[in-house]
């Protein structure tokens, strides 16, 4: 929610009218930097590919059980680095360059590995005057350090899978002290002119060859009117990728482009670094809210991945193109021949920090997942009711109007679980707080929703109002939690309060603090039912640099600089915490956040900020959150209807049926939209939007199993095409429609006034059913569907099994105890399996008691059985199986349900037009062991 | 899991107070009792199917209509009845059975989830017969002052009916008596004009021979001046003191331009002077200053006369037109009485006009079917918030202003009435109001409801810059129906 209403804020509209009106509806690209505008991105870039000035001092070389170390000397400078190399169990390599000596201790990100990564013991193979060759245990898979200059390759037999500096743009910008102040007492203003230009040119004999040219913002940077002082200088670090046979490359969110990343030659770099944009464009690689610095390459053969743990501004090149193959050593010889070979090269380029990589080799899809869970962690299992459906505005009035909101669902029999309060409800936006006059009595709101088995989320942002009667502010201050501007004041900037002060979410006692904030005796007027959402936490300065903080900013010892794209991370983090808390560990939280970095996932919810109600938003929401789920965030989704501006009733509805079928399903407006209660538009669309918000509750078991596996496995919930069938290249590109699990294929109608739309449905050999008819299609193929306004083109897959909630009703809670219909589509060999997962859908009993139902169903050579996945599990449901649809079925002669040794029959229909076979009522409890045999 | 009561008892207290059991399946109201024969195979209510009674609320759903199962929530598309009894009946969406949430006030619909609901229906009745009374009088009252409403606007819309009459027949006088007025005022202008131009014609000649006099007397004078010998000529030499005679305008006046003047002549005596004198006589500064007061004098007698044609410059030498004759003025003054009278005739005719217009605009207003609504007509409503005053005038518009200062906001200007199909005076429409940053013109909804009183209850901004207005009037009370003050108890009985 960025936008700003001039009419409501009075003091701050002057700056708001020079920071963002200046144009109608489109990003103010002026507000935010290129490369070029960035000196350190138009530094590094400024280097081409070539001969590196870096060579490995293979004499320093030091290997323990654990970890390779190794020296590594600018040839030009002399400064040396050091290299730490380290073998990962599960297939992967961890890459570190930092200084050998830096003058004082460089960032190294805290807090977003989920532990230090345990390793396995790497040998030497052969070493000589050239390089070193280690093995990567496994699969003939080798290390190759070669010296002159340096470089690394990963090899698997005789194929290159990645290579590092081959083309020589590892960049490693070391401290130094800044030669015309040495003379000026600490603190002293200095002013980067002319006097230090000629300070430069006198002592230009005994500098190194790097800072004799003298380069603009080395040591001050203004952008805008917004100057930052670099008393640290020049800091950042650069290093490229050579993928050899890769075409494909992914993830790096966030950004509102398609799936499969573009080359950026010519253009901007793909930036990484987290802001609160108004009004977004698509499709180009600007900074968005969160930034996650994971690269998935994908071909054929294998799928990697190279995470840059770096929360830095950060720039991305990739280039596509067969250079770099010009300093193979005389090991790599025989790799010259297959020059003809495709190539991806990467650049990643960040501002402040160390070089830290880890390369995940997978080699399927499933494996890179698996390997970045392991550092940072897996999707939180969210609550069951947070999976429902969100209804959010800026701003539900008062608590009348939640009240007559809540009465509207119920009226037009549209199930919905929560209802959300945005920064109107605050008192004056003092978080924590509700206002006096439209939000009186919050509990009474609160229970009353409670009586309906309905929840609310009420927003917290990080931005304290600074005014000494508000308690929060008084105890951040008086435990000195606030971040610090340069100078050693508090940091004060301006967001919706006005003047506001922004904790220091980095510090842990800080979260802590905030944490305990969310016990009920201290949050007043909240209650279990009440969640967060943690917006506006790039963070975002309606006064500062790019709309966001100085750089120059303090968090203890470290600038806002160094940890700027984890502060988001950290609010959120320390949200979670605090509900967690307050329910004595019993509950499991949920949080939305807006901004994000590599671990965010393991919080809660990531939604896509303030998009528009435009079409070709509508469109983008597919690729924005199908490369968020590459990257551990599973739960993803945008604002249904589009944030700004009021969408026609045909883009509404085709956006419900769209985020029917998305993780995170929240329909949101800004202030100044007409209202969009989906019973707004007449009967015929009220009759849509309820249609599709009731296949989405009557799909919440698949959904809520689904992440259950992406907690415990971290695969994306919300995939593309080619994590499933990832040797069909037809698939690498399509993010029009994508997998919600493996077994239900989705493409929504994105196009206005659409008749039709062409799904391509993958798999040779392989069969889908059309959840709707029941029509079975071959895979391998380009669909034609028609379409009209109630279609939304679904398919499950041949081979699976999904269990629904066919009785939908006015929330999820409502829905606990109902019966299951099993969905069985049975594949061409007439074979088809799937799971079942129940808990008691809120509490953490699931894991620490190992309070759950998980269920394998196989149907094969004609019988059905549900067998128990985890026999040291306990958990009692009164859910049973009411019905079974088995699609591509024949007509059986009988019918038998076989269990605790007896065996029933069980009426059944058989619809011969769609070969469709249902069992009628086999009646029992969805815990147990069962098999139902067709005779 | 599934063990549910095919067939439910329902016991209901009539006023005699003597209890009935009727026998149905759960959820079945009376009216469709008759579906529902424990002894026979169900069809269900679409006909598309047979089944077996005992699949009637089996909690699987076998009719697409969802007819079988009444009383479960088996069916998508189902709906289950509660008798309600001492309240009102309703029909509930199947989906709400058993969802541990209590929506009848009888609790029958959750009979197996174990929420524990209390029958609510008598106080609920209670509360709602209390209500209902308090309408019930509400409307009584109202509709009797809608009454004297309809009455008033009638008489009133009467009256003014009336007076448009009145004063149309008024208006066809008064423009007889315009174009009367008009015809005596151009018949006494065409005189006064000829008697006019006869007095100003004889002045211009008057005019004309007193210049030529004074003409000569100058020329008379300049000789003189000129003539500084006293030798009865003006020479060349004598010519020549007056440079400002130069005739190309080079400063100097020489002698052979002064010749020129002469006409070739050295000298020249009176009579031939008066050949010279006409090139001169605009160029000549006389060596004598003059008396300018006199002019300006003569001035101000000229312009104070209106009815003469002010001379677009005056002359120096001009002096006053005498004053018109007696029979001039009298033309005069008869014809300005005839303009006054006719523009006074003609004010009064426009005056008219405007009362007509205003008059019929009010009477072309939708008053609504018997113009109960014709008193809001230029009154104004005022309802104070913590934040605002804000301002209804109905059938004009609706403001906003800050309580501590600041500008008013237009929220809308009458648009037309908006309620639904059956009867549009529920709601009024007020649009076009002041726009709002990056969003729609300010809007405004305006719902009637029926109250003795006519004040404004409450606004809110449901959406930005859409504000909703509730506002209570007799003006829309309906005809009190003979309501029965309890009136469900019985009904399926």
């Amino acid at each position: 929610m960025a936008v700003i209403s001039i009419e409501r804020m009075g003091l701050l509209s002057v700056f708001f009218v020079c920071l963002f009106f200046s144009s109608a509806f489109a990003v103010d690209r002026g507000n935010f930097k290129t490369c070029d505008q960035s000196a350190f991105c138009k530094r590094q870039r400024a280097f081409k590919p070539g001969q590196s000035p870096y060579r490995a001092l293979l004499e320093t070389l030091e290997l323990s059980d654990s970890r390779l170390t190794l020296q590594l000397i600018n040839d030009n400078n002399k400064v040396h680095l050091l290299l730490e190399l380290y073998r990962l169990q599960g297939n992967m390599t961890r890459v570190k360059i930092n200084e050998l000596k830096p003058l004082k201790p460089r960032f190294e990100v805290p807090d977003v590995l989920i532990a230090e990564p345990p390793t396995e013991p790497l040998s030497v193979l052969s070493k000589d005057d050239n390089g070193v060759v280690l093995s990567l245990g496994a699969e003939s898979q080798r290390l190759i350090v070669s010296a002159r200059p340096f470089r690394l390759d990963i090899m698997e037999g005789p194929e290159v899978l990645l290579s590092l500096n081959s083309r020589g743009l590892l960049a490693f910008e070391h401290l130094r002290l800044r030669k015309d102040t040495q003379a000026q007492p600490e603190g002293a203003e200095v002013k980067e002119s002319v006097d230090g230009d000629q300070q430069q040119d006198e002592g230009k004999k005994d500098e190194d060859e790097e800072s004799n040219k003298e380069e603009d913002g080395l040591w001050e940077e203004t952008f805008k009117s917004h100057t930052d002082t670099k008393p640290n200088g020049p800091t950042s670090i650069s290093l490229d990728f050579s993928l050899p046979g890769v075409e494909h490359v992914y993830g790096i969110p966030e950004h509102a482009d398609d799936l499969k990343l573009k080359t950026t030659d010519g253009g901007d770099p793909y930036r990484l670094y987290n802001l609160d944009v108004f009004q977004y464009e698509l499709y180009n690689p600007m900074a968005l809210y969160g930034s996650i610095p994971v690269m998935l390459a994908h071909n054929t053969q294998r799928t990697m991945g190279i995470f840059w743990l770096n929360a830095a501004e950060t720039w991305v090149d990739i280039s596509s193109n067969t250079a770099g193959k010009t300093v193979f050593g005389k090991m790599l010889d025989f790799v010259q021949g297959s020059s003809e070979k495709p190539q991806t090269d990467v650049r990643w380029i960040s501002e402040s920090g160390i070089i830290d990589v880890f390369i995940m080799l997978g080699p399927k899809p499933s494996d890179v997942f698996s390997q970045y869970a392991s550092l940072t962690g897996t999707q939180s299992f969210p609550p069951l009711a947070s999976l429902g459906y969100h209804q959010c505005r800026w701003n539900y009035n008062d608590q009348e109007d939640v009240k007559s909101v809540d009465q509207g669902f119920d009226q037009h029999d549209i199930p919905y679980d929560f209802i959300w309060l945005d920064i109107e409800h605050a008192d004056g936006k003092r978080y924590f707080t509700w206002d006096p006059h439209k939000f009186s009595q919050p509990k009474e709101m609160l229970q009353g929703l409670m009586d309906k088995k309905r929840k609310m989320v009420a927003i917290v942002d990080p931005h304290i109002k600074v005014d000494s009667g508000y308690k929060i502010h008084n105890e951040i201050t008086s435990k000195d939690f606030y971040v610090k501007n340069k100078d050693g004041g508090n940091y004060e900037g301006w967001c919706w309060p006005g003047n506001s002060g922004y904790p220091d979410f980095t510090n842990p006692e800080m979260r802590a603090w905030w944490a305990s904030m969310f016990a009920y005796d201290q949050y007043e007027g909240s209650m279990e039912n009440l969640f967060t959402w943690n917006d506006m936490n790039e963070p975002s300065v309606f006064n500062g640099p790019e709309v966001t903080m100085h750089k120059d900013a303090l968090h203890g010892k470290w600038e806002h600089r160094d940890i700027h794209n984890m502060y988001g991370l950290y609010v959120q983090m320390a949200t979670a915490e605090g509900q967690i808390q307050r329910s004595g560990g019993a509950e499991r939280p949920f949080v939305l956040t807006r901004a994000f970095f590599a671990g965010s996932q393991r919080f809660g919810a990531v939604w896509t900020g303030d998009n528009a109600a435009e079409w070709d938003h509508l469109k983008i929401s597919i690729p924005m959150c199908l490369s968020l789920g590459l990257v551990g965030v599973s739960f993803c989704g945008a604002d249904v209807g589009g944030f700004f501006k009021n969408p026609s009733t045909e883009l509404l509805v085709r956006w419900y049926q769209t985020g029917a079928y998305q993780p995170f399903f929240r329909a949101h407006a800004h202030l100044d939209t007409t209202r969009r209660e989906p019973w707004l538009f007449g009967p015929e669309n009220t009759a849509l939007i309820r249609e599709a918000v009731r296949q989405r509750y009557a799909l919440l078991p698949y959904w809520y199993q689904l992440f259950f596996q992406a907690y415990r496995t971290g695969m994306p919930v919300m995939r593309p095409l080619w994590v499933d069938y990832p040797k069909d290249t037809a698939t690498f590109t399509i993010d029009d429609e994508f997998l919600i699990g493996s077994d239900l294929l989705v493409h929504p109608v994105t196009e206005e006034g659409s008749r039709g739309v062409t799904a391509y449905l993958p798999g040779a050999g392989e069969v889908w059913y059309d959840v709707h008819t029941f029509q079975k299609h071959n895979g391998a193929q380009n669909l034609y569907i028609p379409v009209t306004l109630s279609s939304i083109p679904v398919f499950q897959r041949g081979g699976s099994i999904i269990p629904r909630k066919d009785r939908v009703r006015r929330s999820s809670a409502c829905m606990e105890n109902d019966p299951y219909t099993l969905y069985v589509a049975l594949s061409p060999k007439k074979f088809a399996e799937g799971k079942l997962y129940i808990d008691d859908g809120h509490s953490f009993n699931y894991d620490t008691k190992k309070e759950f139902i998980h269920r394998s169903l196989t149907f094969a050579n004609n019988a059905l059985t549900s067998s128990n996945l985890c026999p040291d599990c306990n958990f009692l449901t009164s859910s049973w199986i009411e019905k079974v649809l088995i699609l591509g079925a024949s007509k059986p002669s009988k019918v038998v349900l076989k269990m605790n040794g007896k065996e029933t029959p069980v009426d059944f229909e058989f619809d011969s037009s769609m070969s469709v076979l249902t069992l009628r009522k086999p009646g029992m409890n969805a815990g147990d062991d069962w098999t139902l045999l067709l005779q | 899991m599934t063990c549910l009561h095919l067939l439910l008892t329902l016991v209901f207290a009539v006023s005699l107070g003597t209890p009935v059991e009727i026998q149905r399946p759960r959820g079945v109201p009376l009216t469709k009792k008759q579906f529902y024969e424990e002894s026979k195979p169900f069809t269900c209510l679409d006909g598309s199917r047979t089944i077996p009674f005992d699949r009637v609320n089996d909690d699987y759903c076998d009719c697409k209509d969802g007819s079988d199962e009444p009383g479960t929530a088996a069916c998508p598309n189902g709906s289950f009845h509660c008798t309600n009894a001492g309240y009102r009946p309703m029909f509930i969406p199947s989906s709400r059975i058993n969802d541990g949430i209590c929506d009848c006030c009888d609790t029958t619909d959750e009979y197996n989830s174990g929420a524990k609901c209390e029958n609510t229906c008598k106080e609920l009745g209670r509360k709602e017969r209390e209500v209902l009374q308090k309408m019930a009088e509400i409307t009584k009252e109202g509709f009797l002052l809608k009454q004297q409403l309809i009455e008033e606007a009638k008489k009133g819309q009467q009256e003014k009916q009336s007076k448009v009459t009145d004063m149309q027949e008024n208006k066809k006088q008064l423009d007889e008596k315009v174009e009367a007025l008009r015809t005596v005022k151009e018949t006494a202008e065409q005189p006064e004009k000829e008697a006019k131009e006869r007095h100003l014609k004889a002045w211009e000649e008057q005019k004309a021979a007193i210049r030529l006099e004074k003409d000569k007397a100058k020329m008379a004078e300049t000789f003189l001046e000129l003539d500084d010998n006293e030798d009865g000529f003006v020479s060349v030499s004598e010519l020549q003191s007056h440079a400002e005679l130069d005739p190309d305008a080079d400063g100097t006046l020489t002698e052979i331009e002064a010749q020129g003047l002469m006409g070739g002549a050295e000298q020249v005596d009176t009579s031939t002077f008066e050949s010279v004198w006409p090139k001169i006589k605009d160029k000549y500064h006389s060596e004598v200053s003059r008396e300018e007061a006199d002019i300006s004098l003569c001035l101000c007698v000229v312009q104070a006369q209106p009815t003469i044609k002010t001379p677009e410059k005056t002359h120096e030498d001009e002096e006053a037109m005498p004053p018109y004759d007696a029979d001039t003025q009298a033309l005069i003054d008869a014809a300005q009485k005839a303009r006054d009278d006719f523009e006074e005739a003609e004010k009064a005719l426009r005056e008219m006009d405007d009362q007509i217009r205003n008059i019929e605009k009010e009477l072309s207003f939708d008053f609504g079917p018997d113009a109960e609504f014709t008193y809001l007509y230029s009154q104004c409503y005022e309802l104070t918030t913590s934040e605002y005053i804000y301002r209804l005038c109905p059938f004009n518009r609706v403001s906003q202003k800050p309580k501590y200062g600041g500008s008013e906001t237009n929220l809308g200007t009458w648009g037309s009435w908006s309620g639904p199909e059956n009867n549009k005076y529920l709601l009024m429409k007020y649009e076009q109001g002041t726009g709002c940053w990056q969003g729609p013109n300010r809007s405004t909804t305006v719902k009637l409801t029926c109250g003795k009183e006519t004040v404004v209850t409450s606004t809110s901004e449901p959406s930005r810059c859409e504000y909703l207005m509730e506002f209570t009037t007799p003006a829309v009370c309906q005809e009190p129906a003979n309501i029965d003050p309890s009136p469900h108890d019985h009904v399926e009985l």
